[in-house]
């Protein structure tokens, strides 16, 4: 009943002895000895790989595609696990519900913090592993030979005393009915031949031509289209609205209240849902918060700065007596503002509600959250509803956490049984009702002794607290822990880098009421900006260089990757004419990233003219697709650092398009270098880390060139020109 | 009823002459490779072109197209075969999330149909188009090949 162009859905059949003639998803495997069988007939020879009798290899992978390019990447590891025919290779989303089914053969389908690789690369590899045992093994088995005497390569398996050899599409279906081995051996990485190598993405044809289907684009038989308005003011709720003013409107069909705060208009397009809903008379209860503004916030979170309750996240020392006894402090407030995604497809889920289902299609980042949304949303049980992954046009993790576009979605659809609804939020809706990058502020004071060394550092941070807003139960103790991103004492979600006697970072938490939310980087974004500009601050009042300073104190891995990115762009040498430079560095996401920047300025305005990006991410599963990311980092974090701000009036987000939040564009797109260093040791995430260090060493470089610091973001309205 | 001719075929649609042709490519006809990102023709994700100029079709009421042709990047490749557009986008594997791209590669179209070999400057006062996963630089590249294979 579903016409979804260019998607592949499959239901995965079950059966037992007959393909075809299986039982629908949803009852439990018999044994792990039985066969299962794609919707069209072919062997699955384990959860992770269909190989069908053309030999295409269809991997199977659960974290989303929203363009950071895991899925190529994740692919790579099965295959080179598997041994297979890179060019018969394609992919299919399994859905929430297959994996729950399945006693979650396929693992977390979370697809936030740059966590696909780094945390999936084992268990996927294993699945690849498995199988190309299971195929060898029935080969040996036809041949009446030892397993141990065969091996396989590019999708065939070779009896080498005999030279006899069969293709995997042929030995597939028995592979399928053998029983997994317990355990096998991975390879090692300097064997790789698929794994480790700058290959083509795999979903990129389908994007060439218009044909991949993201959420928007669902088509369902009878669909009707909705628009939604929720109240502007977060925290206040839908008091009225007049339906009578629009039900005559062409192609209006229902008008629908949306939990307590929004309201929708469903139409047979989604042009006439919109317009209606602009035209009808809404009256909101905007609540408490209605008149709060940025300067209200800016005062409320000034407060924390000087509070005595802290939560304290690295403490190394006694930094109070190190102040007390410095021969010079150094000191300094930054603060940081709220964000939205814009990620370019607005948010949208379609849903079909019957009595007894709910079917959902979602451009999600997190497929398994998202189906117990749905499910929650309409009030059934989880395993009578489904959840359909398209691929997702941008998520920077507004697709993570959040899962308001699928519960609005089934809200509207449970009104409307037996309808498929797609809701659509506009450009409008989409900022006016983000979770936001937290706002936040920062005090830094470093202490120096006679000689100039940096014996001590107190980052007092006062701000959001994102898991407060989106998780509370991940709060410790009232504590926030993901609030010291890239400044841990140790861990994958980034540590700090600098060896200093004494130091105290804390964190008094402060939570106005706009909604706060993941945000593409994290709170690496601020703390690296914090540290990495006020370190340079540091550096320039004792007269050394920035990147010499820095390396001072810096830890091995942390100085490694700043060094390679000083020395890719030439830091040892005069930078030309008119050109600066600035460097940061940082830990995130297990990865350890620094930033060299080049810039101009020119009328006080500045122009970024290169950036290099280097990058230890200990194993570089694709090259060239961390290159491409980190490319994206810089234009995401230099298009922040340029224009994002959001601001609070009335309670509400000011800003409502590309009109008044203005976003990089090719014409200021500098030359991006990358430097992919990894050492082997561990394994870091890419889609993230660099972002947090395009900032900063903009705004160290723009120091260089101008002598004027800057310690509030964005930069669009400082004029440079009047330093 | 309104006639519209889009990639090379007659369609006759149901719908007030003041809606964007953006809406009546996706909804009414099911042309999805079009994208919605802004609606304020800021964004250039609804990029089509109308005899043959880029065009950002959310600001386009569709009673104004008349009987001019209208082509969406599903029509850009002709039986199968690539534009060079296209294919210096595939060679450079340039979209990420790839939700803009259709209208990047339609406004870069375009922008070679009327610069056979832009420079540098010519490619940013053309490619406006808003792109957040930030393949900014690869475009750029693509486009300067697509150029030089012409």
């Amino acid at each position: 009943m579903t016409y979804m162009p260019g998607f592949n859905r499959r239901s995965f059949m079950v059966g037992a002895t007959a393909a075809g003639a299986g039982f629908a998803l949803g009852l439990s495997l018999p044994s792990e000895s039985n066969a299962v069988y794609a919707a069209d007939g072919s062997s699955e020879v384990n959860a992770w790989v269909v190989i069908r009798p053309d030999e295409t290899v269809v991997i199977r992978i659960m974290r989303s595609e929203m363009g950071q390019g895991s899925l190529t990447g994740l692919a790579q590891l099965v295959a080179e696990e598997l041994d297979c025919d890179w060019s018969r290779v394609t992919t299919e989303f399994p859905t929430p519900s297959e994996n729950l089914a399945r006693n979650r053969v396929w693992g977390e389908s979370n697809t936030t913090g740059s966590r696909a690789i780094r945390e999936s690369n084992e268990y996927v590899r294993k699945g690849g592993a498995t199988a190309r045992t299971m195929l060898i093994q029935a080969a040996a088995n036809a041949w009446n030979v030892p397993a141990s005497e065969c091996g396989a390569a590019n999708g065939v398996i070779t009896h080498q005393p005999s030279g006899r050899s069969v293709s995997y599409g042929k030995v597939a279906d028995a592979a399928a009915k053998l029983t997994p081995p317990p355990d096998v051996v991975l390879k090692s990485t300097k064997d790789w031949k698929i794994a480790g190598k700058p290959l083509r993405r795999l979903d990129t044809p389908d994007k060439l031509i218009g044909k991949t289907t993201y959420g928007i684009d669902v088509r369902l038989p009878g669909m009707l289209y909705a628009a939604i308005s929720a109240c502007p003011v977060f925290g206040g709720t839908l008091k009225s609205y007049e339906e009578a003013k629009v039900r005559g409107m062409p192609g209006v069909k229902h008008v629908a209240r949306v939990g307590d705060d929004a309201v929708a208009v469903v139409a047979d397009s989604w042009w006439h849902a919109k317009t209606a809903l602009e035209a009808m008379p809404v009256v909101w209860d905007e609540g408490t918060n209605a008149k709060v503004s940025s300067a209200a916030i800016a005062d409320f979170l000034k407060a924390g700065l000087d509070s005595d309750q802290a939560a304290v996240g690295n403490q190394a020392g006694d930094i109070q007596a190190a102040l007390a006894g410095a021969a010079n402090v150094v000191e300094a407030l930054y603060a940081f503002p709220y964000r939205i995604h814009a990620t370019m497809e607005p948010m949208n889920a379609t849903a079909l509600f019957t009595s007894d289902r709910c079917e959902v299609w979602a451009p999600t980042q997190n497929g398994e959250d998202s189906l117990r949304a749905a499910a929650q949303a309409a009030g059934l049980p989880l395993e009578k509803c489904d959840l359909h992954k398209t691929f997702v046009g941008g998520g920077f993790g507004r697709r993570g956490a959040p899962t308001d576009y699928v519960r609005r979605a089934v809200t509207v659809a449970k009104a409307i049984p037996g309808t498929p609804i797609k809701l659509l939020w506009s450009r409008e809706e989409d900022t006016t009702h983000d979770s936001y990058h937290p706002i936040s502020q920062c005090r830094m004071r470093a202490a120096l002794d006679a000689n100039n060394q940096l014996i001590g550092l107190h980052m007092r941070i006062a701000g959001q607290s994102i898991l407060a807003t989106v998780n509370p139960a991940r709060m410790q103790n009232g504590k926030d822990p993901i609030a010291f991103q890239s400044l841990n004492p140790g861990g994958a979600e980034g540590a700090f880098g600098y060896n200093l006697p004494n130091l105290l970072i804390d964190y008094a938490m402060r939570n106005p009421h706009v909604p706060a939310g993941f945000w593409r980087g994290v709170n690496s974004n601020q703390n690296a900006f914090y540290l990495e500009c006020f370190m340079d601050e540091v550096a320039h009042t004792v007269g050394d260089d920035p990147l010499a300073f820095r390396l001072k104190y810096l830890k091995p891995k942390h100085a490694a990757v700043l060094k390679a990115a000083a020395e890719k762009a030439g830091y040892a040498a005069p930078s030309p004419q008119g050109i600066y430079r600035g460097v940061a560095q940082v830990m995130a996401n297990a990865s350890y990233v620094a930033a060299c920047a080049e810039i101009s300025v020119d009328n006080g305005r500045v122009k970024v003219r290169r950036m290099i990006g280097a990058t230890n991410c200990g194993h570089a599963v694709n090259p060239e697709q961390i290159a491409r990311q980190v490319e994206g980092s810089f234009v995401y974090g230099l298009s922040s650092l340029l224009y994002g701000e959001c601001t609070v009036r009335d309670g509400r987000i000011e800003q409502t398009n590309f009109d008044t939040w203005e976003v990089m564009r090719l014409g200021a797109m500098p030359k991006v270098e990358t430097v992919v260093m990894p050492d082997g040791e561990f394994w870091g995430g890419v889609g993230e880390p660099t972002i947090s260090v395009a900032a900063p060493a903009v705004l160290n470089a723009i120091f260089a060139a101008t002598g004027k610091r800057i310690r509030t973001v964005p930069i669009k309205d400082i004029d440079l020109s009047a330093a | 009823m309104i006639a519209l001719a889009i990639n090379g075929k007659s369609y006759n649609v149901d719908v007030e002459s003041e809606t964007p042709l953006l809406w009546v490519l996706r909804d009414t006809i099911g042309l999805t490779g079009t994208k919605y990102g802004c609606g304020i023709a800021l964004c250039g994700a609804c990029t089509v072109h109308i005899d043959g100029v880029a065009t950002r079709s959310c600001q386009v009421p569709v009673g104004t197209v008349g009987s001019k042709s209208v082509t969406t990047i599903e029509a850009l490749a002709e039986n199968g075969k690539l534009h060079p557009v296209q294919k210096a986008w595939l060679d450079l594997d340039v979209p990420q999330c790839g939700y803009c791209q259709s209208g990047m590669i339609m406004a870069a179209v375009s922008l070679l149909k009327q610069k056979s070999k832009p420079t540098d400057a010519d490619i940013d006062a053309a490619m406006t188009n808003i792109c957040r996963c930030g393949t900014y630089q690869r475009i750029r590249a693509a486009i300067h090949a697509a150029a030089d294979n012409a």
